[in-house]
C-alpha cells in the first residue's frame, strides 16, 4: 500500500491515533497524506508532537486528546498553540498517564482501568465527562476512572516491518505504538523499510501481525521527527518549520513548497 | 578554587538539597539548574539516585548506561511512587496547585503552554519539588488558572521545596501552606515577600540559603558545567 492507499480507507469524523512522542518515530508521511485527502472532522489522540501540528494547521483536526504538544527541542507546537488561543481547535486535555491508561484500556477490551493521575486537578474539571470510581475493597480508596481510548484507526512509524505486517523498533523507546495499534479497529504501520527477514534481538519485534492491517514502506518517513538509528531529528528542518508556521503568509509558502505535492515529492524538497 | 559562588550556582546546590536523603529513586530535574543540582546531589550526598539519558536510558555518574527506562516504565515508576520530580511552573498557588498548562480561561486561553504533562499524576503519587527561576508575583498567585500538579489542599502526596532565583520555600506551616524556608545570600527577606502574589509564612529568623562547599564548586564548574550555560537561566 502507498500512503494515499491507507488514507483513502480512512473516513471523516474518525477517532486517529497517532504513535511515536512528541517529535520523535512520528508517522509523518502518513500524516502528510492525511494533509493532502479531504478528510475532516479527525479526533486525533496522540503523544502530540508536529503531527497533531500539521492536522491542527491544515483543520482536519477538530479534537485534540493529547497532555502536552512539544517539538523537543522546541518547548510548543507552533500551531497547536495558534488553534488553542484562537479557539480553531477542541481539547481533551489528559494527564500522560491519563492517556496511557486510556490506551491500556481500550486494548484490553476494557470500559475504563483505575488510576490515581487526574484526582484533584484541573483535568478533571475541564473534561467533566470523566468520572472517579471508589475501591470496591478495603481500602475504598477513590481513582479517577479512566475510560477506554477506543480508536477508529492507528497510525504507526516503525524501523523495520514485513510484508505481512510485523513490525520492529531499533531505537531506545518503544514509546506507546502497540497499545495504540492494539486499541484500534484498524492499525497501519508505516516503515523505513520492508524486509524479508528481521535482525535483532526479539524484544525489538514491537508489533505482530494480529495488530496490524497494513504496511507501507515510506524512506525517511517519519522526517522531520527523530527515526533512530535510521537517522536523527533534522533540527534545521523543524526550526524552518517552526519559524513558518508562526505567521499564516509564511506558513502558505511552506505548505506550497513542501505539503502540496506527494510524498516523493516532498523527499525531494527536503533532501533537494 | 577561586571566586565566589554565583546565585546560579547557591540555585544548583539549593535544587541538589532537594534530592538528600531519597535513596534508589528515579530523579527527573526539568531544567538545566535543577538538572545539574540532581547530577551535583548523586556525585556527593544522594549517590543511589537514579538519572535518564532523557530518552530512554538509566545513566551513571560518568554517564555509562546502567538501565532502561522507555516512558512506559517511567510511568510505572511514577505511579509506584518510586520517582522525585522538580518541575518549572507559570503560576503556583501557596498550597503548592501549579500550572504549566494555559494562562487565561482554559476554553481559548490567551497564551497556550506546556499541557498538563505528568504534573496531575507526579503530585498524587510522589515527591514533587518545583524550580522557578524568576520569583515574580506574577508565578506566586493567589489561584492559579487551571490545576496541573495539585497543591496540599487537593490532595497533593509530598511537596518538598520550591528553589527560586531568591530563596527556598517549603511547606512547613501546620496548614501545609509556602513558607520561607532560606533566602539566598544577598537576598532580603523583603524582597521575596514583595516578589510573592501572597502571604508567606515567614518565621522569626530565616535562615541564609546554604553556599556551595568547595568540593562542589568544583565539581559545577569543572566537570558539571564547564561552559557555565548556568547562568543564563537566571537572567
Amino acid at each position: 500500500m502507498t500512503p494515499d492507499e491507507v488514507v483513502a480507507e480512512l473516513r471523516d469524523g474518525m477517532t486517529i491515533g497517532i504513535g511515536g512522542w512528541r517529535s520523535r518515530r512520528k508517522p509523518m508521511a502518513l500524516v502528510r497524506a492525511i494533509v493532502r485527502s479531504p478528510l475532516k472532522n479527525l479526533t486525533v489522540v496522540s503523544y502530540a508532537g508536529p503531527d497533531v501540528g500539521l492536522l491542527v494547521a491544515s483543520g482536519q483536526a477538530k479534537r485534540v486528546v493529547t497532555g502536552f504538544a512539544p517539538l523537543d527541542s522546541i518547548p510548543l507546537e507552533p500551531h497547536f498553540r495558534r488553534a488553542r488561543q484562537d479557539g480553531t481547535v477542541e481539547l481533551t486535555e489528559l494527564d500522560e498517564g491519563m492517556l496511557h491508561w486510556g490506551l491500556l484500556a481500550a486494548a484490553h477490551r476494557l470500559p475504563f482501568l483505575p488510576i490515581r493521575a487526574g484526582l484533584g486537578s484541573g483535568v478533571l474539571e475541564v473534561n467533566p465527562e470523566l468520572r472517579t470510581i471508589r475501591s470496591p475493597y478495603g481500602d475504598a480508596q477513590e481513582l479517577v476512572a479512566m475510560p477506554a481510548l477506543r480508536l477508529d484507526a492507528a497510525l504507526v512509524h516503525v524501523n523495520r516491518a514485513d510484508a505481512a505486517g510485523n513490525g520492529q523498533y531499533l531505537g531506545p523507546d518503544p514509546y506507546f505504538d502497540d497499545l495504540f495499534c492494539l486499541a484500534a479497529e484498524r492499525a497501519y504501520v508505516s516503515c523505513e523499510r520492508i524486509v524479508p527477514r528481521f535482525h535483532g534481538p526479539p524484544q525489538t519485534l514491537l508489533l505482530n501481525r494480529a495488530m496490524v492491517h497494513a504496511v507501507t514502506e515510506t524512506p525517511n518517513g517519519a522526517h522531520f521527527t527523530s527515526c533512530v538509528p535510521d537517522y536523527g531529528r533534522d533540527e534545521a528542518f523543524q526550526a524552518r518549520y517552526a519559524r513558518a508556521a508562526a505567521d499564516p503568509e509564511t506558513w502558505r509558502e511552506f505548505a506550497a513548497r513542501y505539503l502540496d505535492g506527494d510524498e516523493a515529492a516532498y523527499q525531494k524538497a527536503v533532501t533537494g | 578554587m577561586s571566586g565566589e559562588p554565583t546565585r546560579a550556582e547557591v540555585c544548583i546546590v539549593a535544587c541538589a538539597e532537594a534530592w538528600r536523603g531519597d535513596g534508589a529513586i528515579l530523579a527527573s530535574p526539568m531544567g538545566l539548574i535543577p538538572s545539574l543540582g540532581a547530577r551535583l546531589a548523586r556525585l556527593t550526598f544522594a549517590p543511589d539516585l537514579l538519572l535518564t539519558d532523557g530518552e530512554a536510558y538509566l545513566v551513571d555518574a560518568t554517564g555509562g548506561i546502567e538501565g532502561w527506562l522507555p516512558y512506559a516504565r517511567v510511568f510505572t515508576m511514577v505511579a509506584a511512587g518510586r520517582r522525585h520530580v522538580m518541575m518549572g511552573a507559570a503560576q503556583i498557588d501557596r498550597s503548592g496547585n501549579q500550572n504549566i498548562s494555559a494562562i487565561g480561561d482554559w476554553k481559548r486561553p490567551e497564551a497556550q503552554l506546556l499541557g498538563v504533562r505528568g504534573a496531575p499524576g507526579n503530585t498524587v503519587n510522589h515527591p514533587v519539588s518545583y524550580w522557578i527561576p524568576r520569583h515574580s508575583p506574577r508565578v506566586f498567585v493567589g489561584s492559579v488558572d487551571m490545576v496541573c500538579g495539585v497543591g496540599y489542599d487537593r490532595g497533593a502526596v509530598d511537596l518538598r521545596v520550591v528553589v527560586t532565583n531568591l530563596a527556598v520555600l517549603d511547606f512547613g506551616t501546620p496548614e501545609r501552606t509556602m513558607r520561607l524556608r532560606s533566602v539566598h545570600p544577598g537576598v532580603e527577606v523583603a524582597d521575596v515577600m514583595a516578589a510573592t502574589g501572597f502571604p508567606l509564612a515567614v518565621g522569626d529568623r530565616v535562615p541564609v540559603t546554604r553556599t556551595p562547599t568547595a568540593a562542589e564548586l568544583d565539581l559545577i564548574r569543572t566537570r558539571l558545567d564547564p561552559a557555565g550555560a548556568r547562568e543564563a537561566e537566571l537572567r
